[in-house]
């Protein structure tokens, strides 16, 4: 009658995730399903507890409640700009937990451990070996505590997939010959190099691809656990979240127009040699925020293009302001989001929302790409090389082929930008040096600070129109050397 | 540890192809959300972890586990309240404009 019980609420359980991940589906039902898979997690947790093996409790206490006032600290406390770093190190807690089952596991039955079981059990804590490294790398790239540029050096893809090789070796001879315990270690330890060696050449503007795709392993790890101890919610519950990264990452790399491998072992960013310069002079209008403010002042619709140097100068809430001002001058005011602006997938609706941002003005590419020809401004905030024309004709550009926002199609392109630094990729940006764009340099924040306060100015004093500044013209030179920053 | 059976080969599968396709339909919008609730989801292996730090078989075994059981706790309890969190902040319409839109406009 117990296990009957268990089984039911482990049942119950994996339906209520089913329809919790589909109650995502739509903002309005989101929340809901969110509730349906919390429900879900405690029937199966309140089953395991109720099940014979559990005879000491005082311990599980102990984990639970540190467990829940860490989780609790982080999921309160951690600003919205951090989410990145957030999401990456979760997924080195799943994993780690993954492993270290793995490895009890092991310990309590290993002479007696057939080749079927030492199979999931490998997968296992391969899985989850690798990606309790590469996560901790992904964090330490986000948050800055290793450089975010791609780290290479000479035959690493060698190395790394000799290393793979090597650890799949090992797997092979445990399934036949379990009882090895020094080389189950030496294959963990083997996993947890190859997690640093594969999160080491990415590239900040890589990291959407690679967040999803050890959310992926992370999945698959609960789910090789779940094969391990006999219990199926736990594959189901692996196999879904397995199924959410590996539909993500296929996403992001398909909006870069990139494969997983080109991903993982190109390195972008890092081994591309220095540009030539060309010799000629090439110019850019360098325009104030005032001439930017009289621009947007006239403006009947504009298209506000985000990127992560939104998230870097903390500017979506003086976005939110000038996009409600604009509204309330009578302009038609959205938003188009790349799938792959920001670090991780989503990035920018989520800084969005937090400002306010009602989510009807955010736009996918499709929806939006054949507006901008029709639009007065475009307003490009940190954003590089997802507006980059270079994508669309440039064949010999690393950017040839990924689908662009058509920002330069816009009657005025402004853009505000740090300096003009290229892109992620390091391929120079032509939009900035068209006759149509205004480049306005400075913080982000500052600048949409400075422009926010002009416009309200302009509604205070009706009558009083800003006047045009002549534009400062700037000679600078025409290719200036790749950067690995910030795009 | 039990054996495995061709049936739980079955349900990885079968689940996987529901997963794709449910999470096929997730709008671009929410796929931070969704990253973070299946983070949350796969925090599950804490009930792996709870029979392993609770079965009483040995000081390194009930050590592993219950670091086991923080570890998936955090995942479980932090990535359920962030998703939350974050999903409170989608909304149709800015809450400026629907004051606006109910009493006139009024200097922001």
């Amino acid at each position: 009658m117990k296990t009957y019980l268990l089984d039911g609420c482990y049942l119950a359980a994996a339906v209520l995730f089913i329809l919790g991940l589909k109650g995502l589906n739509a903002p309005a039902t989101a929340r809901r399903g969110l509730v349906f898979a919390e429900v879900g997690m405690l029937l199966a947790v309140i089953g395991t507890l109720l099940h014979g093996d559990i005879v000491q409790f005082q311990w599980i206490l102990v984990g639970v409640v540190i467990g829940s006032a860490i989780g609790a600290a982080m999921a309160i406390f951690m600003p919205m700009t951090a989410m990145p770093q957030r999401i990456a190190i979760s997924h080195a807690f799943g994993a780690l937990a993954a492993t270290l089952v793995g490895i009890i596991t092991y310990f309590e039955h290993v002479p007696r451990i057939g080749g079927i079981e030492m199979t999931a059990l490998g997968f296992e804590v391969l899985l989850g070996s690798l990606t309790v490294t590469g996560s901790l790398m992904a964090f330490s790239k986000l948050q800055e505590l290793l450089p975010s540029a791609p780290t290479t050096f000479r035959f690493q893809n060698f190395l790394t997939i000799g290393l793979l090789v090597v650890a799949l070796g090992m797997f092979g001879y445990l399934i036949f010959h379990p009882a090895a315990g020094p080389l189950f270690f030496a294959m963990i330890a083997a996993g947890l190099l190859i997690g640093v060696l594969l999160v080491l050449p990415i590239g900040g503007a890589d990291m959407p691809v690679v967040l999803a795709l050890l959310n992926s392993y992370a999945g698959l790890a609960s789910a090789a656990t779940g094969f391990v101890i006999g219990n199926n919610v736990l594959i189901v519950a692996g196999a879904l979240d397995g199924a959410s990264g590996f539909f993500l990452s296929m996403m992001m790399s398909r909006a870069m127009n990139r494969s997983f491998t080109n991903v993982l072992f190109g390195a972008v960013g890092a081994t591309r040699p220095q540009q030539q310069a060309t010799g000629e002079e090439r110019t850019v209008i360098r325009y104030t925020p005032e001439d930017a403010a009289y621009m947007l002042e006239q403006a009947q619709s504009v298209i506000i293009v985000p990127g992560y140097g939104m998230a870097v100068a903390q500017a979506q809430h003086a976005i939110a302001e000038l996009a409600t001002l604009l509204i309330q001058r009578g302009a038609q005011v959205r938003f188009a989001i790349h799938p792959v602006a920001g670090r991780m997938p989503g990035h920018m609706n989520v800084l969005l929302a937090e400002a306010n941002v009602p989510y009807d003005l955010l736009c996918e590419p499709d929806q939006i790409n054949d507006d901008f020809q029709t639009t007065d401004v475009a307003l490009i905030v940190g954003a590089n090389d997802v507006v980059n024309p270079a994508a669309r004709d440039k064949r010999d550009s690393p950017l040839y082929g990924m689908p662009i926002l058509n920002a330069d199609q816009a009657r005025t392109v402004m853009v505000l930008k740090r300096s003009l630094r290229p892109g992620f990729a390091g391929e120079d940006n032509e939009l900035f040096y068209e006759q149509k764009t205004m480049m306005v340099f400075g913080d982000a924040k500052a600048t949409l600070t400075a422009l926010n306060q002009l416009l309200k100015q302009v509604k205070a004093s009706v009558g009083r129109n800003l006047a045009p500044q002549p534009p400062i013209q700037e000679a600078i030179p025409a290719v200036s050397a790749p950067s690995h920053g910030k795009p | 540890m039990s054996t495995i059976s061709i049936e739980s080969l079955y349900i990885l599968v079968l689940a996987g192809f529901v997963g794709y396709e449910v999470i096929r339909h997730v709008p671009p919008l929410l796929h931070t959300p969704l990253m973070s609730a299946t983070n949350a989801i796969s925090g599950i292996s804490l009930v792996g972890a709870l029979v392993a730090a609770g079965s009483n078989s040995g000081v390194v075994a009930t050590v592993l586990g219950v670091i086991a059981v923080t570890a998936a706790t955090i995942n479980v309890v932090g990535g359920f309240m962030i998703t939350d969190r974050m999903l409170k902040m989608f909304h149709r319409e800015a809450p400026e404009n629907q004051r606006q839109r109910a009493g006139g406009a009024k200097q922001p």
